[in-house]
């Protein structure tokens, strides 16, 4: 992928039903509609509703994206065991690698940071059901990927009404758990 | 779907922008079954239609969902109906019936990774043969395959209009990596696809003769309920639509049928080319093996191999056109298709041993990766 030098990769990774695909198409969103760049989101996940393996791959890119999936990865998240064992082979040398430390034991990376989204969303937003929202906060602060604005914004523009507030929370939730995880001070 | 109206920049699946060309190109009429990688077209449907005064109906399975679009078609509207593999091997019985008695209708084809249930969520090429013969008897069919979200908006508007033109049933041939794909778009200003509508007949015109009675032409089409009364039939039937087993006009009919759309073949082409002027090593694809192509030209040219790429985005009727014209400059042509061999063989048939062609199959219900195909051309060039 030499030749789309403006090319970046983001893989989220977990177990269907946790919101993944969901996140992927915010930060695609946020990046086309609000920072104005190219992207293509793609999907991957069995046949069942809940459970099983999930993925979804975000290219974003100032050019023209051909290969629309993932080849070597600049941020992944990994929200289970299961896919942090899959995918952390998939990561650039210097990539980003983020897990639901409530959720995986063992990232098996040397520079992985753990934050608990799913304990955090169910402690600081009432419900496991945030963790995704509070994961892309987490994702946009320590990778700039996106501009904060734009991903609030697509975020506050997709929830449902009435949960604006919560979901607000939850990226502010995930924004001050990346500062704290890497000792970045507030 | 969502977008920022003022730019008019939209994140878009595949899927969607294929109902949103539908809808710009006129189709007022949809009946279906939900099928994975499908059912988005269904629900943009279900949603939109009702809005703006068509009508959308869940059918009791694939076989009724044709049947239905067929007699919308019939009775003046466009019809259209979306599926994957399973519910297409359900529609080629009355997708037969569509040739042959020459009505209108879009099917929309999401493929995946077959046979029988096969992977539902998980892409393949493998209905490009079906999609050409899977029906029995002669006939012809027109089928578009996009590689692109904007080209889903864009080749849907285009298979109305054919349907339209023609008289026929015409297969959008997606997979499922192009239908769940999402990506940026500017989605173009209403109004911007040409579509045309079926011949009609006047009202007053005496002795109307609603099917196509050799010569490749397209008969005006009297909606049925009008003041033209007409027979529909599956058997073989003469202009008038009556059964006939007269040798001479079995014959007119059914080459009528593949004429209207085999000779315009070339005309119908259209094509994508990424390097082509110079190549020596040409790569065939379409959908979303191309994309996959594309970037490995970008990698093959920048090691110094002369390699193009000419993607088709109509798959039928096959224009061999443009592979005879570059044939002379090539050394090999590489066709890589998410199946174990199906257009290969009509590039093949168009090249007819000029060059060498060589198919790179993968039918594991993933798409390929650029190294794959760089790494298959490569060994290609050294052997």
């Amino acid at each position: 992928m030499t030749k789309d030098s403006g090319r970046f990769e983001i893989r989220l990774s977990g177990s269907g039903g946790q919101g993944l695909m969901l996140a992927g198409k915010l930060l695609a969103e946020a990046a086309s509609i609000c920072d104005g760049k190219n992207t293509v989101q793609t999907q991957s996940y069995g046949p069942e509703a809940r459970g099983g393996k999930s993925k979804t791959d975000v290219v974003i890119s100032t050019e023209d994206i051909d290969y629309p999936k993932a080849t070597r990865v600049d941020v992944l998240l990994a929200m289970t065991q299961v896919s942090a064992d899959e995918y952390r082979k998939s990561l650039k040398k210097d990539g980003l690698f983020i897990v639901d430390s409530y959720l995986v034991d063992n990232p098996g990376h040397d520079s992985a940071i753990g934050i608990p989204f799913t304990l955090l969303a169910i402690e600081k937003c009432g419900r496991a059901l945030f963790a995704n929202v509070i994961a892309l906060g987490a994702i946009v602060e320590l990778s700039s990927v996106v501009k904060w604005e734009s991903l609030e914004a697509t975020v506050l523009a997709r929830v449902p009404s009435g949960t604006e507030d919560v979901n607000k929370k939850a990226l502010e939730v995930g924004r001050e758990a990346a500062r704290s995880a890497t000792g970045k001070v507030s | 779907m969502s977008g920022n109206n003022e730019r008019s920049i939209w994140v878009m699946q595949g899927n969607e922008a294929c109902s949103v060309g539908a809808v710009a190109a006129g189709i007022n009429f949809f009946a279906g079954y939900p099928i994975t990688p499908s059912s988005e077209v269904a629900e943009f449907m279900a949603r939109h239609l009702p809005l703006i005064g068509g009508r959308f109906i869940q059918m009791e399975d694939e076989i009724a969902s044709m049947a239905a679009i067929i007699g919308a078609s019939l009775a003046g509207a466009r019809s259209m109906t979306a599926t994957s593999g399973p519910g297409f091997s359900l529609m080629q019985e009355n997708l037969g019936l569509a040739c042959l008695a020459e009505i209108p209708c879009v099917i929309v084809n999401v493929q995946r990774a077959g046979p029988s249930t096969g992977l539902p969520t998980q892409p393949a090429q493998g209905d490009v043969m079906q999609t050409r013969w899977g029906t029995h008897g002669d006939h012809a069919i027109i089928a578009l395959a996009p590689a692109t979200v904007l080209e889903c908006i864009e080749l849907t508007a285009c298979c109305v209009s054919l349907s339209e033109q023609f008289r026929t049933p015409v297969v959008l041939l997606l997979d499922e990596v192009i239908g769940h794909m999402r990506e940026s778009v500017a989605i173009p200003a209403p109004g911007s696809y040409k579509v045309r509508s079926r011949p009609l007949p006047s009202d007053d015109e005496e002795d109307y003769r609603p099917f196509c009675g050799g010569q490749s032409d397209v008969p005006p089409m009297a909606h049925f309920g009008g003041p033209h009364r007409f027979h529909v039939t599956g058997l073989t039937h003469d202009e008038r639509g009556f059964p006939t087993m007269v040798p001479e006009e079995v014959d007119k009919k059914i080459r009528g049928i593949v004429d209207k759309i085999e000779l315009k073949a070339d005309d119908l082409a259209m094509n994508d080319e990424t390097m082509t002027d110079d190549c020596e090593v040409l790569l065939f694809a379409y959908g979303s093996s191309a994309r996959v192509a594309k970037a490995s030209v970008g990698i093959l040219r920048e090691r110094g191999v002369k390699a193009g790429l000419l993607r088709v985005k109509t798959i039928w009727p096959f224009s061999g056109k443009r592979l005879k014209e570059l044939a002379p400059q090539l050394r090999s042509i590489i066709v890589p298709e998410m199946n174990l061999g199906q257009l290969v063989t009509e590039v093949e048939r168009a090249v007819a041993g000029v060059v060498p062609v060589r198919h790179l199959g993968r039918v594991d219900g993933h798409l390929f990766e650029p190294d794959q195909i760089t790494d298959f051309v490569l060994e290609e060039m050294a052997s």
